[in-house]
């Protein structure tokens, strides 16, 4: 009788078992589902653009001839929206990220500013667009310009960048603050000496991922009406000739990478589509490349914290 | 050891670093010129660091002039749009042809397609969402934790054109040979790649909540001799449910304002279905369509974005709430 009970419970242990393995395939599958999709991805863009990625790609502008037709006004565009981004966002988020971790006093303005933070990394980035396009574009009166179009990712990064400098602040222990007030620093003086230095890792790697999702931006660049084909480069930051330094290029009309897909995806001609999976393919790159940047210096800063 | 054996430098060349300590060495005398400056001294730093903290506290309240400003926008465009079409019709009429000679404003239309794209993806990812997250908290190694949770991240970091572009010629051919009659254009393969988009998403929120979990649950399910899965299933998933259902809510969010991928892959003709085969334009698609037009500032087709762009907010404002609601309604407190 007992032995009969030991052997029902065995194979019902078994049973049991049994479903943690049929689980753990499961989820492995599941896992690999995400990640092959991640590489069909890459491999599709890469084989379907493998002949477009020439030199000339990068030194062309659009054309309509698919062939001839390069990405030199999109990176170009690119590069001077995110500069304006970074100007923007990085001083902005820094400074609302320290307040909120060393100024802050615990009153109901502070909640409101917590919770809107919150809220807005929830908000669609069309939203953005249109912000931008009644704000930025008709209000302001700076039209669809390099400005606007870098104004409008510093506001959709900036709650990135303030939660990093926030995550990046906490780690800090308060001995090393105490340590400075004992002192006799003041407020400013431990943060610009001893803040600011020990969180640059955390700070720098919320950046670079902020940036990463700015520059695969499409929808709020569109919105803001940005034209699609563009044929010329704004005008020069640099000049030969006294003042040396222009900022018309803020003012200028632009395209950047993700519009130029969008815009070679959309034509029905497999030509512009290949156009279309060469500049993808070189989006992807570039964002996996930041990503990746951030992710090791992550681990790194992890590493060698020393408290 | 005796702190004041020390070379300490002269007293007039440390005044300018010494910085308010609470204890001076001397005390500043009344009528001394030293205290006259020094006190003058610290007033200057007082008003400096006050500034710096005004500064400060104006970067801090860009973001709610962003939220005020996304509201102000949305509201006042969309009132003047309200001037023109009555709300009645914006909700009740089933056709959305607003650059037409014969224009109706059904919002309705825009909105099956977002909701029939979204349900989609949220088909997929939250079971393949909700089984990673419980693979990766109760099942896998530290190792196989590590690597792949960084992978997942790139998955997210993808910009979402490019999916787009996916979606329309990789994931629509394939889904042409097992459903020969699916068009071109659909909300199916747009919705499928936009759920594997966001599975990152609901997987890393997911599986922190469920890593919140105490372990005394866990070993105390062990004890009664659960297996892993029915410990999993049975203890650790309850116990984080408002922590799964927060994952998911930001999938919806995710999911109802994505634009590109629908943009490109799920076409852009308003069109009132709710089968995923068929192609439609979201509530996005038509922002991004009117934005890529030459639309007038100010006339009715210009202002139908906004009214669009408000309906799109109100409907995430919805589920954040909802979402609110479900995880105080079931947070467990350890």
């Amino acid at each position: 009788m007992m032995r009969q009970d030991a052997a029902e419970l065995r194979a019902l242990i078994a049973r049991h078992k049994r479903w943690d393995v049929v689980f753990g395939v499961v989820g492995l599958l599941c896992l690999a589902v995400g990640l092959l999709t991640f590489a069909a991805l890459f491999v599709d863009m890469l084989v379907d653009g493998y002949a477009r990625l020439r030199p000339e790609f990068f030194t062309e502008f659009p054309s309509r001839r698919a062939g001839q037709a390069g990405i030199l006004s999109a990176w170009i565009g690119t590069t001077m929206v995110m500069l304006v981004t970074a100007a923007v966002a990085v001083p902005l988020g820094v400074a609302a990220g320290i307040y909120l971790e060393e100024y802050a006093p615990k009153n109901w303005v502070t909640d409101v500013i917590e919770i809107n933070i919150g809220n807005l990394a929830g908000v669609p980035s069309i939203v953005y667009g249109l912000l931008a396009l009644g704000l930025f574009v008709y209000e302001f009166g700076l039209g669809q310009s390099v400005a606007t179009a870098g104004l409008t990712l510093a506001l959709l990064i900036l709650p990135v960048v303030i939660v990093a400098t926030r995550e990046a602040i906490r780690a800090i222990p308060g001995a090393i603050r105490e340590a400075a007030y004992a002192l006799g620093a003041t407020k400013w003086q431990v943060v610009q000496g001893h803040i600011l230095p020990y969180s640059t890792g955390g700070i720098l790697t919320g950046v670079i991922i902020g940036m990463a999702r700015a520059i695969g931006e499409t929808a709020p660049i569109i919105t803001i009406g940005a034209l699609t084909f563009i044929a010329f480069l704004p005008p020069s930051p640099v000049m030969a000739e006294p003042p040396f330094i222009s900022f018309e290029w803020l003012m200028s009309p632009f395209t950047v990478m993700p519009i130029q897909i969008f815009n070679w995806t959309s034509r029905p001609d497999p030509a512009f589509q290949a156009n279309a999976a060469a500049a993808g393919f070189i989006l992807v790159f570039m964002t996996l490349a930041m990503n990746g940047l951030a992710i090791w210096l992550r681990l790194r800063i992890r590493r060698n914290i020393k408290w | 050891m005796q702190a004041n054996t020390l070379p300490l430098p002269p007293r007039r060349e440390r005044a300018g670093e010494r910085v308010g300590g609470p204890l001076p060495l001397t005390l500043p005398s009344p009528r001394g010129g030293e205290g006259n400056n020094r006190l003058a001294h610290r007033a200057s730093r007082r008003v400096k660091e006050r500034l710096i903290e005004a500064i400060l506290f104006l970067a801090a309240l860009v973001s709610v002039f962003t939220t005020l400003g996304i509201v102000y926008i949305l509201v006042s465009e969309s009132l003047v749009f309200f001037r023109h079409v009555p709300l009645w019709d914006f909700l009740t009429d089933t056709q959305w042809t607003p650059l037409f000679d014969d224009a109706h404003f059904g919002i309705v239309v825009l909105l099956s397609g977002t909701l029939v794209s979204s349900g989609v993806a949220l088909a997929v990812a939250i079971p393949l969402g909700t089984v990673i997250a419980i693979h990766l908290s109760e099942f896998a190694g530290p190792r196989l934790r590590e690597t792949v949770k960084p992978m997942l991240e790139l998955l997210s970091g993808v910009p979402t054109i490019v999916y787009g572009y996916f979606a329309l010629l990789f994931v629509t051919p394939l889904l042409q040979k097992l459903i020969p009659e699916l068009p071109g254009f659909n909300l199916l393969s747009a919705g499928i790649v936009m759920g594997i988009m966001i599975i990152p998403t609901v997987s890393s929120i997911a599986e922190d909540a469920m890593r919140a979990v105490p372990m005394s649950l866990r070993e105390g399910s062990y004890a009664m001799g659960a297996t892993r899965f029915q410990t999993a299933v049975k203890v650790v998933v309850p116990a984080a449910f408002s922590g799964l259902l927060a994952a998911y809510i930001l999938g919806i969010s995710r999911a109802v304002g994505e634009t590109m991928i629908l943009a490109v892959a799920a076409g852009m003709q308003p069109n009132l279905t709710w089968n995923p085969l068929e192609p439609a334009a979201t509530i996005t698609a038509y922002i991004v369509q009117v934005a890529l037009g030459d639309l007038p500032h100010g006339s009715v087709g210009y202002q139908t974005i906004f009214a669009a762009g408000l309906t799109l907010m109100l409907i995430t404002l919805l589920f954040n709430i909802l979402g609110y609601w479900l995880r105080k309604r079931y947070r467990e407190t350890y």
